[in-house]
């Protein structure tokens, strides 16, 4: 088999299995759920799913860590201060370009 | 508020989700060159994918010649919290969404998509999340054709700094309704910690980054579920998360 053939499937696989998983919860639950410990979980699920995904990430993103907790600690500054998506990005990238410049 | 308007607001919110993606898939690319995709490959498997662990799991797999189950199980792994994600936004319909649409909308859950679209006050309108798939996934296409292409001559320190945008973009989700519920400000600081403490810990930290996702994500929640449950539907069966 080519080697291009095989890339293809495998690409093929990743495209379907990854849909299929976004996809599934969204075909079987259609309804509202009425189940109140069920819709509280759902109801902290993405902000947990969030923190847990930022930190400590963010130290092992940046090439110093220091410069990722710096980062984290003004972004979250930056947003408790209403601030958007925008701002507190560019907030975050600025910091970090500042820090590492200088360490 | 219009569908159209709906589709631009998702088009200007996509546009950082863009540009934080640009870096990550443009590392990305690199790992995919090592698998043999051609930047024309690499662009169109990022654009039908668009899941930041998953790729890297998946171009790893194709470089290290796994075999085609390895792959799948792989995949699911490092994607199951969509799982999760998609069980919340299937909540955030109104009974008036088709199928088609909420089908079209699960595809296009990224961690950054879902996080702007169940911050979306009320019910989901799809055009807001259809707008900024339609911004965020060719920058994250491209990202991936380029770092094909150039792999290795943007500077370090350029990748580092745009690599945090990502996560600015997250406390931009997470800290507006810390600040109003005092609830979820306890669960994403116990999130923090506990996340910490895993990825330091001796035997917990070998966990994979995804799979110590959904593993404290399920704990994490379901401890606040009962802690603090929200309040019961209302008679009519409004929305209680606005």
């Amino acid at each position: 088999m080519s080697d291009t053939l095989r890339v293809l499937i495998y690409i093929l696989i990743m495209i379907l299995v990854t849909n299929g998983i976004r996809v599934l919860p969204i075909t079987l639950i259609r309804k509202p759920i009425k189940n109140r410990f069920v819709r509280s979980f759902l109801y902290y699920v993405p902000y947990v799913t969030l923190a847990v995904m930022t930190f400590p990430a963010i130290m092992e993103a940046t090439q110093s860590p220091i410069a990722g907790l710096a980062a984290l600690v003004l972004g979250i500054l930056a947003a408790f201060f209403g601030l958007g998506l925008l701002p507190v990005s560019i907030i975050c990238c600025v910091v970090v370009f500042l820090i590492e410049l200088f360490i | 508020m219009k569908e159209k308007s709906a589709f631009l607001k998702g088009m200007r919110d996509g546009f950082p989700i863009g540009l934080g993606y640009f870096a990550v898939s443009f590392s990305l690319g690199i790992i995919a060159k090592k698998g043999g995709l051609t930047p024309i490959i690499g662009f169109f498997s990022s654009l039908f994918v668009r899941a930041s662990a998953g790729e890297y799991a998946g171009y790893t797999s194709i470089a290290t010649h796994a075999s085609y189950w390895e792959l799948v199980i792989i995949t699911v792994i490092a994607n199951a919290r969509y799982l999760l994600m998609n069980c919340a936004l299937s909540q955030k319909f109104s009974s008036a969404t088709g199928i088609v649409k909420r089908i079209l909308v699960g595809a296009c859950c990224t961690d950054e998509i879902f996080g702007i679209s169940i911050a979306w006050p009320g019910y989901l309108k799809p055009a807001y999340t259809f707008g900024a798939t339609a911004i965020a996934g060719p920058m994250w296409a491209l990202g991936t054709a380029l770092g094909i292409v150039a792999g290795g001559t943007l500077p370090v320190r350029a990748v580092s700094a745009l690599s945090v945008a990502l996560y600015g973009m997250f406390l931009a989700i997470i800290v507006p309704p810390s600040k109003k519920d005092k609830a979820v400000a306890i669960a994403v600081a116990a999130s923090f910690a506990l996340s910490y403490l895993f990825s330091i810990l001796p035997v917990v930290k070998t966990i994979s980054a995804g799979t110590r996702t959904i593993i404290l994500t399920i704990v994490i929640a379901a401890v606040a579920a009962i802690l603090k449950p929200v309040p019961d539907l209302p008679e009519d069966g409004g929305d209680v998360n606005e």
